[in-house]
């Protein structure tokens, strides 16, 4: 498997390892029924924030995949339709966000722009991994809130989308998640710089013990941050949910 | 690397289609064959034309989204790899390579590279499950398996569903597919009540979404990124003589 990536045989040449990124540590936050703040909106598998969160151990996305659909789900979706009067939904709302859609394909549509998506997706990932990455500082972060929302709005007015609307369009895919991204990047960072202690695979540099390690605050932080959407452009409003230990309590990461 | 690309590109699914040629330079050997098609779309878009559409999604050679004929190869020339795994250091510098879509009547292009390959999802829908009743731990230690047929049923559930076995079979058909279906939920204690319905079920299914009849031909194991072996097709057959001749179809 090693040598079919990356073309050196690990017999005669010693294995290169190094971190990469792979999956965002968190995600939605939900009850104990799975259920997100919007009603009726379960968040399964690793789109939820339950079961991983400064830490994201090896095969959480099978484990947490198969405790939802097995144990949780079948008990909490059925509770919930059984509670529920399911009848077709005639609200305004639902206009108004298929409203929100189009114009947002068309803007995109229409900018016609000299920069692909692809290139603002790579650029978003460095400023990420360069600030926002397992080794983070308070002034490097500061740097990303000012590199996001600069890059953003170079998309807005750079991008170029090719093709149309009314057809397979991967490009216009791609360009709506990109969009996504910037907000959740910005979300990230926010939430990194708040967190002003060395937490699971999160190192802040200024908080380390004499010997480099990972430097807890329990005092502070043990809770875990749900970050409400407060409107575009608005900063979102942080919900702490306490971490209760009642048996084993975190200590400091010590491999003496 | 200097490459010649020859890609079949296609608005839609009404268009009729065409090789259309491309000219590549600096392509990094280590890329990709999936990152060297995302060096032509930057190309592309540069250029002001429509970027080839294509289908992927892990790149780690397990969800069987991508696909490709590649040089008249499913997933290309490389064994047991998909696409993804497909690096350009197994070319040439300087060599015309040709890519195509996936082609089979069951399979219809819907633009350049993507094929709708929803018939798949269809074929499962009819039977590839088991009913087991969730909410709580099932005692591991009540339903004792063999280790010869937990490594058979391991064995043809690395299955990914890309459909490369259709795509390199003169028949077009996914009878390798559903013997890996077949063998992987049929060998398992769990998989015992639906047995006989579900082996009807999928392969009526099968032959109603277009795909061809199994003539052993044996191509598709061949192209199969996952090595499945052709002998789940036996068990695929063994199991639907069964459930025909004991009265089971329905």
């Amino acid at each position: 498997m090693y040598e079919r990536i990356t073309g050196e045989d690990p017999y005669k040449v010693p294995m290169r390892i190094y971190p990469a990124v792979h999956y965002t540590m968190g995600g939605l936050w939900v009850d104990y029924d799975l259920q997100s703040n919007v009603p009726g909106l379960f968040v399964i598998g690793e789109a939820n924030f339950s079961d991983h969160g400064a830490n994201r151990l090896g095969a959480s996305a099978l484990m947490q995949g198969l405790a939802d659909g097995y144990f949780v789900l079948p008990n909490t979706i059925g509770d919930y339709i059984a509670r529920t009067d399911l009848a077709p939904v005639q609200d305004a709302s639902v206009a108004e966000a298929e409203e929100r859609v189009r114009s947002q394909i068309d803007r995109f549509l229409s900018i016609d722009g000299d920069r692909s998506v692809d290139s603002f997706h790579r650029e978003l990932g460095h400023i990420m991994w360069e600030y926002c990455g397992m080794e983070r500082t308070e002034e490097g972060l500061r740097k990303a809130l000012e590199l996001i929302p600069a890059l953003r709005a170079e998309f807005w007015t750079r991008v170029k989308v090719t093709g149309k609307g009314e057809e397979l369009n991967q490009q216009l895919e791609k360009a709506g998640r990109v969009a996504d991204f910037f907000e959740l990047a910005e979300l990230m960072v926010i939430d990194a710089l708040h967190r002003t202690e060395s937490c699971g695979g999160h190192f802040r540099a200024e908080s380390q013990d004499e010997d480099g390690e990972a430097k807890r605050d329990d005092a502070n932080f043990a809770y875990a941050a749900a970050w409400e959407w407060a409107g575009e452009g608005e900063q979102p409003v942080l919900h702490k949910e306490a971490l209760e230990f009642e048996y084993v309590h975190p200590t400091q990461r010590s491999y003496k | 690397m200097k490459l010649t690309l020859r890609v079949w590109r296609q608005k839609g699914p009404e268009d009729s289609g065409a090789m259309v040629g491309y000219e590549l330079d600096d392509i990094s050997p280590d890329a990709s064959f999936l990152e060297m098609l995302d060096v032509l779309n930057e190309k592309l878009i540069a250029d002001g034309e429509d970027p080839v559409a294509f289908d992927h999604d892990c790149r780690e050679g397990i969800c069987g989204m991508c696909s490709l004929v590649i040089n008249g190869t499913p997933h290309g020339p490389e064994q047991r790899t998909t696409t993804c795994q497909l690096h350009m250091r197994k070319f040439r510098d300087g060599e015309v390579i040709d890519v195509e879509p996936w082609r089979a009547k069951a399979f219809p292009v819907v633009k350049d590279l993507v094929v709708d390959r929803s018939a798949f999802d269809r074929i499962i829908r009819s039977g590839g499950f088991i009913s087991a009743p969730t909410g709580t731990a099932p005692e591991a230690h009540s339903v004792p398996v063999p280790k010869p047929d937990a490594d058979a049923a391991f064995e043809a559930a690395e299955c990914i569903g890309c459909g490369a076995c259709v795509a390199a079979c003169p028949n077009g058909s996914a009878a390798l597919f559903l013997g890996a279906k077949i063998t992987h939920l049929g060998l398992m204690p769990q998989g015992q009540p639906e047995r006989w319905d579900r082996v009807v079920g999928m392969l009526d299914t099968h032959d109603e979404e277009g795909f061809g009849g199994c003539t052993n031909t044996g191509e598709c194991t061949v192209a199969c990124p996952k090595g499945i072996p052709l002998d789940v097709i036996g068990r695929l057959n063994h199991d639907y003589l069964k459930a025909s001749a004991g009265g089971r179809k329905k």
